[in-house]
């Protein structure tokens, strides 16, 4: 048998190539299309995103009404207020790991026959970050304008334009960027690494996995 | 020896599996030759080893030692990129849950492949097509796999393991998840492509309805090959082999 064995000198890979990387502009597609036809799926895992910094949003818009400081009920109902937030950010952690935790778990034995089917690892993760990255922006986003547009209505509902300055307007802005930056951000904790961790797998093993 | 006589070498696997303080080798010394163009059935009961084997052979798992040469080239070799490549071009899969991406019509599953080896788009969707007319499934290439029955499923799966041109066709318990008729099926289809397009099909299962197609059964208990059992024989030994169970 001995005799038999090939010989491995370095030029022994004979046909095999290295597998191409497929351009950024195929991997957008891929997911634009993952998102398009999961659709509902994808609608339900961006609600949770949405309603976590909808909250979140709305917590923090009621503290850029400017206060009465000789107001004492006022001033202690901001200290509530900051507390709420802290608390509503707790809630939008939990609540897009949540989703988007599920979301990728639910899809590891895609994953492992994707790699069945010649897909690289990185090819992988980056299917999974352009989703959830967009799922992050657009979801929280529309959770911020909800959470914003809640809150201005009860305060134009109760004291009528009354604080609505510029300062308030550009605070606003702030809060926009620190909203979908927040969303964003633990939208790729909870979705990136545990693609990741399928993707380096066996594809075997990722192929068993059970949910 | 011609170089591409074998398509499949393994020479010693061995897999280990450690449950707490049990180990277990579920390959146990693993030494097979697969011809080119060849339908050889991986049998034995389940636990045996046989899909241990499949998937060492497949590259779907590393083995604890010993070597898979894959058109003489030996898969440890390989690093993840030509990996990826050998699984796209040289191997197709058959899996016995069939493992179609289930937001995906017929069409896309069979296409997926092309977009991995980087095939344009509509030349991709071209194959796509005639591989589902091959399988008998033309005309419904634009259902999802829940909109389809186990066996068109499978057949799916069947185009899409043939989406690149492999030169070998892997196949865990392709009938294993198929009531008789649909298996049967599956297997002639099988036996069809292996005849006419000379890939080489290797099956792991124990159905024994694969055996009257195999041009050898390798039969494996407890990690080792049990025997190896050319077609000639087999049609000798088939009446005796009926209502046996392992």
């Amino acid at each position: 048998m001995s005799a038999e064995t090939p010989d491995q000198p370095s030029h022994a890979k004979a046909g095999i190539q290295k597998q191409i990387q497929l351009p950024f502009s195929k991997a957008w597609q891929i997911s634009l299309q993952g998102i398009r036809i999961r659709w509902m799926r994808s609608l339900i895992t961006a609600s949770g995103i949405l309603l976590g910094i909808a909250f979140f949003s709305f917590v923090r818009t009621a503290g850029l009404f400017p206060i009465d400081m000789t107001d004492k009920e006022a001033v202690s109902a901001s200290n509530r207020q900051s507390w709420l937030a802290i608390m509503a950010l707790l809630v939008c952690f939990v609540g897009i790991m949540n989703a988007m935790l599920m979301s990728v778990t639910e899809r590891f034995k895609e994953i492992g026959t994707m790699k069945c089917l010649g897909a690289l690892d990185n090819f992988v993760v980056k299917l999974f970050f352009i989703e959830a990255g967009l799922m992050g922006v657009l979801a929280s986003l529309a959770g911020w304008v909800t959470g914003w547009v809640i809150m201005v209505l009860l305060h134009l509902l109760s004291k009528g334009t009354e604080g609505m300055v510029s300062a308030f307007w550009i605070a606003s802005v702030r809060e926009l960027a620190l909203s979908v930056g927040i969303g964003t951000v633990i939208t790729l904790i909870a979705a990136v690494p545990p693609a990741n961790r399928a993707a380096k797998m066996p594809p075997i093993a990722a192929l068993r996995s059970e949910i | 020896m011609s170089a591409h006589e074998y398509v499949v070498r393994t020479k010693g696997l061995v897999k280990i599996y450690t449950m707490g303080e049990e180990v277990l080798r579920a390959l146990d010394g693993v030494d097979l030759d697969i011809r080119r163009g060849e339908y050889i059935s991986i049998m034995g009961p389940s636990g045996s080893g046989k899909s241990t084997l499949f998937n060492s052979i497949g590259g779907l798992d590393k083995p604890d030692e010993g070597s898979v040469f894959i058109n003489d080239v030996d898969m440890a070799q390989l690093d993840a990129r030509e990996l990826a490549y050998l699984r796209c071009h040289t191997i197709g899969y058959i899996f016995q849950t069939f493992n179609l991406i289930p937001v995906m019509t017929a069409l896309e599953n069979v296409t997926l492949p092309t977009v991995f080896a980087g095939m344009p788009t509509d030349e991709g969707l071209e194959r796509g097509m005639e591989l589902l007319d091959l399988v008998g499934l033309g005309h419904r290439y634009h259902h999802r796999p829940t909109q389809l029955s186990g066996g068109q499923q499978q057949r799916v799966a069947i185009a899409r393991a043939l989406a690149n041109n492999p030169s070998i066709i892997l196949a865990d318990e392709p009938t294993g998840n198929l009531d008789l008729k649909t298996g049967e099926e599956i297997i002639d289809l099988l036996r069809k492509l292996n005849r006419d397009q000379g890939v080489t099909v290797i099956s792991a299962t124990h159905d024994y309805k694969m055996v009257n197609v195999s041009d050898r059964v390798v039969w494996i208990r407890d990690g080792k090959i049990a025997k190896i059992e050319e077609r000639a024989n087999i049609d000798l030994q088939i009446g005796g082999m009926h209502g046996e169970e392992f």
